[in-house]
Formats: C-alpha cells, structure tokens, sequence
C-alpha cells in the first residue's frame, strides 16, 4: 500500500517515456503534465471537467486531465497531442485532416478535441456524425461552430491523407489552409500561460465577493509575512502612474485596484505575489479586509430607481452615455403609415466564454518591463500601460501570445498590469492565469439590452418609419460601452430604407461586470428587436417575410439611416434572395408534412448589417515588410491573429500585392518592439483596414524591387536561393540581397503601407459618414420545437453574406460557423448572472451536439475601399442568427419570444399562455 | 503541504484509513475538484480506484442480484452486457456529463455526491437498489432512498465508505428507460429526469412500475401514487396527474423555474413510462 505517497516520487509513462517526478498529494494531473513535464499542450480552460480541453489518455482513454489526481497515474499511460503527434501515424492524419479543413482556428481546444478524437477514431476508424458528436460532446469549442471539426474526424479514414501543405499561389480567393495551422494541431502552438519561465513567480488576485461594497485594508504586511513564500502584495497604492484604465477618452475610469469601495463583484483589491507552492496553497479565508456590504443595482431598471447611488461622479441617473440617430421625420412618418408593429425585448448578459482564461507573464530587463500576454490589442495594452505605470512608451514590450479566442473582451487589460506592477516591484518574473470564475467575473461581458421598438409600413410593405429606444446596462465600468451607445442608432434599422427613422441607445452604470466589447458591439441585440418587428410586420401586412425584406433592402446609391450613400458594395438584396431557395423548399416542406410526436417546425430569416471599423474616428493600420540579406521576405504582421484567421489573411494579401506565393512570406508577430501598430482586432477591421495596409506594403515593396531593375509592372517577382528574380517578359533581372546595404532593422529593402479608412463626423441627429464599408448578411433558420417541453432545436442554418471579395473562402466558412453557434448560444441558452453562474457548467454554451449543419453562400458584391473588394466579416457572422432563429420559433409555434435567452422554461411559459396543453 | 494520498489496493486497507484519520474519498474525482476550486486540501486523500474487487458489475450467482462496485465509472455500465432492466440506467450513463467524465466518474461517487440532480439515481431507485457500506470491523445496507439524506447529504459516517450496490434480481423481461431534460446536448447538469421500469402482463398492459424522479426535490422521489395507478394500463392509456407528483418539491434555480419542473415532470414522466412498455416490443 502507497502510505506516504506523497512523499514517494510518482512513476509513469508520458508520451512514451518514463517520468519519476514528486508530486503534491493533491496535484492535478493537468498541472503536473504543464508545470512539472512541461507539456503544454495539455491546456487549462476550467479546472472542472467543463470544457475538456485538458483532455488527456490514461491508458487508451479519455479523461480531463484537470479531474485526475496526478498521484492516481502511477504506472499508468498518458499520452496527449503532442505525443500523440509524434508517436501515432493515426493522429497525425487526424491533424492534417483538422488543418486542411479549418478544424481549429484560435486552437486552444484543438488538443482536447484531437486526443478525443484519436480515441475514437483507434475503436471506430470511419465514425458517423453521431459518433463523432458522442466523443467530442465533453470537449467545448467557442470558435469554430464544431461542423469542421465534425467533417475532418469522419472524413480521417480518407486516402489519399488531405494535403494541407499550401502549394500555388495561394492569393485572396484561395481556401488555403491558415498558414499558423501546423502548430495549433500539433500542440505547439503557446498561448498565455504557456510561456512563463519555470522559476517565475505567481500572482493570484483578491477579488470583491459582493456587487457592491466598502472596505479597509488590515495589516496586509503582516498577513504576509506569516505565509512562507510571499513576496510582496499589492494594493492601489503600489501603482506609481494613474489608477485607472479604460479603452476610450472620456471614458478612463476603471481602477486596477478598487481604492475603497468596489463597484462590482470579482473586482481587484489587492495581488498576493509569491512562488508557486505558496500561492497554489492560499487560503484567501485570512486575508486582512473588512467589508461592509452596500445595496446593489443590478440592472438599469435598479439604477435609475429613486434613491439608487451613483457609481460615478457626474453621470446622473447612472447614464454613462448615449447615442442618437435621427433621419427624416419619425412621427410624421408613423402618422403616415398604414400599418404599425411595436414590441419590448430584453437579452441577458453574454459571457465571451473563450476556452482560454486570460493569461500571461512579465519581466523587467534592461530596466524595461515586457508583457507576455494573450491580447487584441498589443498596443493599446501598452498605452494604458504608461499611465498606470508611469513608463514612457520606450521602457514597456508587449509580446502578444497565442490567443485562445477573444471576441472582444481581450480587447481591454486584465492580467497586464497586475504582471507588470508584480514584475516591477520585485524584480522578478512574475506569472498567472485567470482561474475559470475569476474570469467570468471580472472580464467584459455582451451588454444586455432592454429595447422598445416600432415600425410603421405602407400597405404595399414599404418602410415608412421607424422608432428605436434601447437602454443598456454597462456594469461597473465603461470600458467598450460608449460604443455600443453610438453604434446601435446607427445600426437598428437593419440594412434597410428606412425614410423616417428615430434612434436612441443609453448606457446605464450598475453594479455588474464592466460590459464591453462582444463581437457585434450591441447590434446582435438591436437586430433582434428589429428583424423580429418585421416578421411581424410581414405577418399583419399577410405578406410572404422574405419578400417584405428583399423590397425594403437597402441598394446602391440609396441612404442608410445616417443618410450615407453607397454607389457600390451594397449586398444584402443579393444576401437575401441567396436565402430564397432554401426558404420556399423549407415552407413547402412544412405545409406538407407532420411531424411526429407532437413536435413543431419553423422556418425563419434574419438579416443584419455591420459597418467595419470605428465609428467616424481615426482607424488606421500600419503594415510593414522586408527583404533580407539571405532573400527571406518577412511581413510584421501585427493585426493579431485570435483565431479568425488574420495572420493568413494578410499574408495572403500581401503576396497577391507583392507578387509572390503566400507560402514564401515568413511572419514576424505583433510585438511592440518590432511590428508597427495595426490597430486592434476588432470591429471586424482587420481584413478590411489592415488587409489594406498589407497590400499597400505589398505594393511599395513590389515598386522598390521593379524600380531596381526598371522592370515593368508586370513583371513576375520570385524568391529564390538568395536571388530576388524579376522576369519581365522575356528579361530576366537578379537582385543580389546580400550585396546591398542593410538598414537598421535588417533589411536591404523595406515598405510600410498605412490605411485609415474614409469616414466622416456625425453631426448632432447622426448624419454623415460613420464608416467606411458594411457588409451585409442574412440567415435562415430551421427550427423543431418539443412545445411540451418548450426546448428548442436548431436542425439548419443558410448563411449568406457578402464579404465583397472572399479573401479566403475556408475562412469565410470558419467564421461564419463560429458566429453562427454563438448567435445560437445567445438565442437559446446564454445567460451570465453575477454570482450565480460563474462557472461553464451553469453558464451554458453550445456543445457539438447543439450546433446544426450550417451551408454557407458567399456573396461578393465588391466594395469600393476594401482590399481587393473585400469587406471585413467577424461581427456580421453571428448578427442574424439569433433573430432567424427567434422567427422561426414563432413561425414553429405562433408565439413571439421577446425574452433572451429563449431557454425550455421561457418558451413553454409563453406556450402555455397560448394555450398549448 | 499536510495531506497525504493513500492509493490502497485491498479494502481492508481503505477501511483502515478511514478509520485512523478523517479523509476525502476519491473515486473518479469528478465532483471532488470542481468543489474544492483553488482551496488548499487540508484532509488527507483516499483513492479507492486500485482497490481489488471494487469495480465492475456482475450477476450475483443463483439469482440473487446484481453487483455493482463502488469504484464502476459509467463507461463500465454503459459498456456492460446487461437485461432490460438496466436500460435506464445504462442510458443515464451515457447521459452523464461527457465521455471524460464517464471514464473516470463512478455511480457510487454520484449517489455520495447526493446532488439533487444526480443523473445516477433515479434509475437506481427504480431498480430498488441497496447500498453497502463498510467501515473497518463491519458493513451495513441501505436502501437507497434513505442512504441519501438531503442536498449533499448521506447517511455515511466519516469512517465509512460505500463498497457496493445491490440489485435484487429484476422481474424477467422488465424493461426500462431514462430520460434526461437539459438544455443543452452535452455536458448538462438535469433540469428534470425521470426513470421507469415497467413489467407487462400477457396482454400488454403494466403489471408493474417503478417511475422515480430527480431534480424536483432535495432528494430524488419515486411516484408511488403514478405507479399504483399504472397498473393494468397500455401505453397510450398512461395519464400522470398534480397528484402522481405530490411528493415533488421543485426549486427555482437557474436552470428553470418551479413552475417549469412540475410542468414538465409530467409529461416527461408519460413519457419515459411509455418507452418503457415500448421497450418490449
């Protein structure tokens, strides 16, 4: 019998060879397989059995490395994606099939996902769907949608093994596999908490336990010092610069540690810095604070409430701010108006719920303090960081990480300047990852919305007016929520004509998380409101709800609410008749058939439209490339690549502009040091915005390398054996790099390409030019409805957008499956509620088995400012989901949910009311 | 670091620790990490995954029943060459949380977790299921409905452990079923569940029914006023009523509300009873 076990070493197999390691009696094995074995491509998401991507085999099966006593494997056979990589000609054909069918895009749950598979696929080599569904159901995925990932396990078994290698061209139109794929399928790749040093320090952050509170700090240095293996601990006054940070001017107003009163729970008050064994063993029950407890607002509603407290100084009622839209006159148009719709909806908190929890780790050399760290947004990071540190810009590094999805709350700081201030203060490196509820806590959240909605219509169907007010509950903070405000107003009509139209947004302060930024900045929420009241209009009106769409969709050279004029690049008709097909097969079906057993069938469509980039503000990207001395080309691409797939994007961009294959361009990351700022990952700019930065850079470095030789502009560029080749019709011309000069950064020939895109102020009802290209979406949405129960199944999804050119058409796929489960999780099931959900067992995202098969139709309608004609896609991939499926539940059940998230008990309520038994 | 990790492999050992010192169990660990989040372990750890004999279920010879071990994670049930009977039950194993959590979560581990929304538990109950449970010098048996005593609550004292389960032989040609409402495919925890177990007379109608529910009260209940009132029904005539659910406490939480739960328990319990006498065909 193993008495002291935990004073014996522990003996097993990992990956094929034998490790003899101590181990803490209590140790996880998925802490022990990172820290101790070093393999990091066991990765953390929850620490519960939640999401699987710590998924390892302990002789032949699968199982959360996070719930596996490490002690328990003694003897026993682990193996995981890396070794399986290595050691499984099985696995490694499952890899590539993943790569060559876009199967992992941020990649954080690849490993779970491929060792699960691999487990599966050793009993079952050709597996059905189902199959596949039943063995990957433990492991979550928040990126993809799972239908690729589904399609490369059941399509393994096929000879020959698909070839992700990339041969052509592989310029924009091209569905080449992502050019970082290989890494992320063979657990290379290294996202925030994999790349502190072994001996680094740890940090862990006290956090409010109440939504709203007072306290006082007790004698925190003596608390320490009775805990062996702590270094420092820091509070509000360790911060030498500004004590605050915030994403928009104006708007800076979030403490990194709360001073005296916290204003939601899960904020900073203090951060125990120590070694790993000390901060593992914490026990927070002692730390020295007093709190005394103050009422909470909860909601907007609570917030305005007579006698509610201000969180802020100066922002009255808790409004932090507003947006107004207003075009044409909205009552005269309504007193106009045949028929009139009106409706309230309201939806929850949404949680980004990335599999990867913030991470990352800080240094100080040569008296500069660097930040490794998975982000959106390397250089705003570094900005905030100069005012909460004191620092000018020359003394911080930010090294971006692999980043394990972001969808917009890795936008703002989280654990960087607890590392920095850590790193600074003790001299040494310091590390920590946010644990799964921390997380939840205290990153950004989808805003929820109360919205109260009406639009008025000719009898003919013809959009007279519309009226549009939302109110918005910010949190704590306001972080992205002045954008929300000013995008909604601009957004709520839909990418419709609308000729009278009046729109107001408000943000209110309450004692929430800080909502921010969420893939969609609040038109996700706005689109229900008004994709629903046109179903409803069509409806009342007794017309076919596709028609009443095509008729009112906006075309060129007609005005947007904000009464901007396209001439070119306006998609959504095409979106939309794209959706006809599927639409009348759909209707046809369901008059013709029964379905057993009580269950209910719809069909519904949404649209929606999202202008790229910032509104009506300075944008812009800068792209910089080189040549070196040995001939090897190298991009700095800084619009930071979170899954979606900017890091081929942009390769592939740039080599179309500078005339080679995209395989030979070799990637420099967005490090601050060596990559110049192209902007944040957001807003669906990259493609757009830095797209045309790149092919700028492609571009002036293609004449650089012409001019050199006067060769022509058609000439044919090649890289090769140290020669850059030109060919010019029938001349041939080398360039010799190695006996030209080199400048400062290495390279005999060096471009930057700067884009900011056009856009124009708006005035004071919101009229101008907010942006510079939208691009348009519809979805179709077939849904079966247990009206018994009153759950919901989602069995189709047609998305059709227009992305104006299909820089990458896989990738195109990949984004629209991924927006399209997240519009399903918002539709069907997501709910944050401070305190009460923190965690991904209460809080639910879709699983594989939830997500249906999703057909894609690509709409190129060329713009006139985007790269090649293309047009950015992130936000607009998830914007009509959750109303197509809204639509189809009423079309299933004739009963209208305004209530987000539609969850079994909601829809069977309002059954119920409706008189189904 | 205080704790110590005892991986026994004979029972008399595991039994000897628990009597030296107070201990946290582990027989998958499903439950035990997600509880204890960051907190430092200040007990020592007993795992009882290596201890001989403890896993696996089996028939009992000469008709006395089935076996089910302590340490049995549900990928065994599911995979186990079982009657009828066990349907339910081997349906709820492969309902639990995910194929990770199958391989390593055990059934005794759900019953003394005694989460209301045990997915474990109302098939057991159907299947009259004792629970053995041994502490150094001695065991006993309880039936499982009292062996489980509230919310996270048992009835073991810190010096026992469960061994094993006991199922009394079923009726020949029983059939069962088990279904789980979620709102969500996998990984998700029951909004409500019901299991049956149905024996049927020569001319098809209920001759016998067990039906037990979880997620609706502290504890999960069997529907003794539904099963009484089964009897002699076909499939089709099953009609469940507010009075078959009396012994239902459903909560509001964040899952659904109490309205919900009693709602649908009904209709859910139609339901599973009509797989059931489906099931034989």
């Amino acid at each position: 019998m193993d008495k002291r076990a935990g004073l014996d070493p522990l003996q097993f197999r990992l990956n094929g060879r034998t490790v003899l390691i101590e181990v803490a009696p209590d140790a996880r094995l998925s802490d022990v397989l990172r820290d101790d074995c070093g393999v990091k491509d066991v990765k953390v998401g929850c620490d519960a059995g939640d999401c699987g991507a710590c998924t390892v085999l302990v002789d032949g099966a699968p199982v959360c490395a996070c719930l596996t006593p490490a002690r328990r494997v003694e003897r026993q056979q682990i193996e995981t994606l890396s070794g399986l990589v290595k050691n499984d000609s099985l696995t490694r054909k499952l890899a590539a099939s993943f790569e060559a069918h876009g199967a992992a895009q941020c990649g954080i749950c690849t490993p779970g996902m491929i060792v699960s598979a691999s487990a599966l696929l050793r009993e079952v080599p050709e597996p059905t769907p189902d199959m596949v569904e039943d063995a990957l159901g433990g492991v979550l995925c928040r990126c993809t949608g799972y239908r690729k990932i589904i399609d490369a396990v059941v399509s393994t078994h096929r000879e020959p093994a698909p070839a992700p290698a990339l041969t052509g061209p592989g310029h924009t139109g091209a569905a080449i596999p992502r050019v970082d794929g290989n890494a992320k399928v063979s657990g290379r790749e290294r996202f925030g908490d994999d790349v502190a040093p072994p001996n680094a320090l740890h940090l862990r952050i006290v956090r409010s336990p109440y939504h709203h509170a007072r306290f006082t700090l007790g004698d925190i240095a003596g608390w320490a010092t009775r805990i062996p293996g702590i270094e420092t601990v820091l509070t509000a006054r360790d911060i030498p610069g500004r004590n605050l940070f915030g994403v928009i001017p104006g708007f800076i107003d979030q403490p990194v540690f709360a001073e005296s009163t916290c204003r939601f729970r899960g904020e900073a008050i203090a951060a125990i810095v120590g070694t790993a064994e000390a901060i593992a063993g914490l026990d927070l029950s002692g730390f020295p604070v007093t709190w005394t407890e103050l009422p909470a607002s909860l909601t907007p509603q609570e917030a305005q409430a007579p006698g509610a407290s201000l969180l802020h100084d100066g922002h009255a009622r808790n409004v932090m701010c507003g947006g107004f839209v207003s075009h044409g006159d909205a009552s005269a148009g309504f007193d106009g108006a045949d028929v009139t719709v009106a409706a309230e909806f309201s939806t929850a908190f949404v949680e980004h719920a990335y599999i990867e929890p913030e991470a990352g780790y800080a240094r100080v050399a040569d008296g500069r303090v660097e930040v490794f760290c998975c982000t959106q947004a390397p250089f705003m990071n570094l900005e905030g960081l100069m005012d909460i540190l004191a620092l000018p810009r020359s003394r911080i590094r930010i090294r971006p990480t692999g980043v394990g999805g972001g969808f917009g709350s890795k936008l703002d700081l989280t654990v960087q300047p607890y590392l920095a201030l850590a790193a600074l203060k003790t001299g040494r490196q310091v590390r920590m990852a946010y644990s799964r509820t921390e997380s939840m806590q205290s990153s950004t959240k989808r805003h929820p919305s109360r919205i109260s909605a009406r639009i008025g219509a000719d009898k003919d169907g013809t959009l007279r007016a519309m009226q549009f007010d939302g109110v918005f509950n910010t949190g704590a903070y306001a972080s992205w929520g002045p954008t929300v405000a000013n995008r909604v107003p601009i957004h709520a009509s839909g990418p419709y004509r609308i000729p009278n139209y009046r729109a107001e947004a408000q943000g209110v302060y309450t004692n929430c998380p800080p909502a921010g930024a969420f893939r969609g900045f609040g038109v996700p929420q706005s689109a229900v409101a008004q994709e629903s009241l046109l179903d409803m209009l069509a409806d009342k009106l007794g017309m076919d709800r596709l028609d009443l769409r095509i008729q009112n969709a906006l075309e060129n050279g007609v005005p947007t609410v904000c009464g901007q004029v396209f001439d070119t690049g306006v998609g959504i008709r095409a979106c939309l008749e794209a959706l006809r097909p599927a639409w009348q097969a759909e209707r046809q079906a369901l008059a013709a058939n029964r379905l057993p057993n009580g269950l209910l069938r719809g069909v519904g469509i949404g649209a929606g439209w999202y202008g790229c980039g910032n509104t009506s503000m300075p944008n812009p990207s800068t792209i910089k490339a080189g040549l070196t001395a040995d001939g090897t080309l190298v991009l700095h691409q800084g619009a930071v690549d979170i899954g979606q797939g900017s890091n081929t994007v942009i390769t592939q961009i740039f080599a179309r502009a500078f005339g080679v294959p995209t395989a030979s361009v070799r990637l420099l990351g967005g490090d601050t040091d060596f990559t110049p700022d192209a902007g944040k990952t957001s807003a669906s700019r990259q493609t757009f915005v830095s797209g045309n930065a790149a092919q700028r850079a492609g571009e002036g470095l293609r004449r650089q390398v012409l001019e050199r030789v006067n060769a022509s502009e058609t000439a044919q560029i090649s890289l090769e054996q140290g020669l850059i080749r030109v060919t010019d019709e029938d001349r041939t011309h080398d360039i010799v790099p190695a006996q030209l000069p080199t400048d400062e950064d290495g390279y005999v020939l060096q471009a930057e390409g700067y884009y900011d895109p056009p856009t124009a102020p708006l005035d004071k009802n919101g009229q101008g030019a907010p942006y510079a290209q939208f691009g348009y979406a519809a979805h179709l949405a077939v849904v079966e409805v247990d009206p018994a129960y009153g759950t919901s199944k989602v069995i189709r999804i047609v998305a059709a957008h227009d992305v104006g050119h299909a820089i990458n058409p896989l990738l195109v796929e990949g984004q629209i499956e991924g927006g399209v489960a997240q519009g399903l999780g918002m539709a069907l099931m997501e709910e944050y509620h401070p305190g009460r959900t923190e965690n991904l067992h209460d809080y639910l995202i879709p699983t594989i088995g939830d997500v249906p098969p999703i057909e894609t139709r690509i709409i190129e309608e060329p713009d006139a400012h985007g790269p090649y004609g293309a047009k950015g896609l992130g936000e607009h991939a998830l914007i009509p989901t959750a109303p197509a499926i809204l639509n189809a539940i009423a079309d299933a059940t004739g009963v209208r949910m305004t209530e987000l998230p539609v969850t079994p008990a909601r829809l069977r309520a309002k059954l119920r009311q409706a008189g189904h038994g | 670091m205080t704790a110590q990790y005892f991986m026994p492999t004979r029972l008399d050992e595991a039994l000897g620790v628990l009597a030296d010192r107070p201990a946290s169990i582990l027989a998958g660990g499903t439950d035990y990490y997600p509880a204890r989040g960051r907190q430092p372990e200040p007990r020592d750890l007993l795992d009882i995954s290596r201890v001989e004999g403890l896993r696996g279920i089996r028939a009992l010879p000469d008709g006395n029943g089935w076996h089910i071990g302590a340490a049995t994670t549900w990928s065994d049930i599911a995979a186990a060459d079982l009657p009828s009977a066990f349907a339910g039950l081997q349906s709820a194993a492969r309902e639990v949380g995910s194929r990770q959590i199958q391989n390593t979560g055990t059934v005794a581990g759900n019953l003394c977790n005694a989460s209301p929304a045990a997915d474990g538990v109302p098939p057991l109950l159907t299947l009259d299921a004792q629970v053995e449970i041994g502490r150094a010098g001695g065991t006993r048996r309880l039936a499982l409905g009292e062996f489980i005593t509230g919310v996270r609550q048992t009835a073991l004292a810190p010096d026992e452990m469960v061994i094993a389960l006991h199922i009394p032989s079923p009726a020949d040609r029983a059939a069962s079923a088990f279904h789980k409402l979620g709102a969500r495919k996998y990984l998700v925890i029951s909004i409500t569940m019901t299991a049956a177990l149905v024996s049927l007379d020569a001319n098809g109608r209920i001759a016998a029914a067990r039906v037990a529910v979880g997620a609706c009260s502290p504890v999960a209940q069997r529907l003794h006023a539904l099963e009484a009132d089964v009897i002699g029904k076909r499939g089709d005539e099953i009609t469940v009523t507010p009075d078959h659910l009396s012994c239902l406490s459903p909560i509001t939480d964040m899952r659904a509300d109490s309205a919900y739960r009693a709602d649908v328990v009904a209709e859910q319990a139609k339901r599973v009873l009509q797989q059931a006498v489906a099931a034989h065909g």
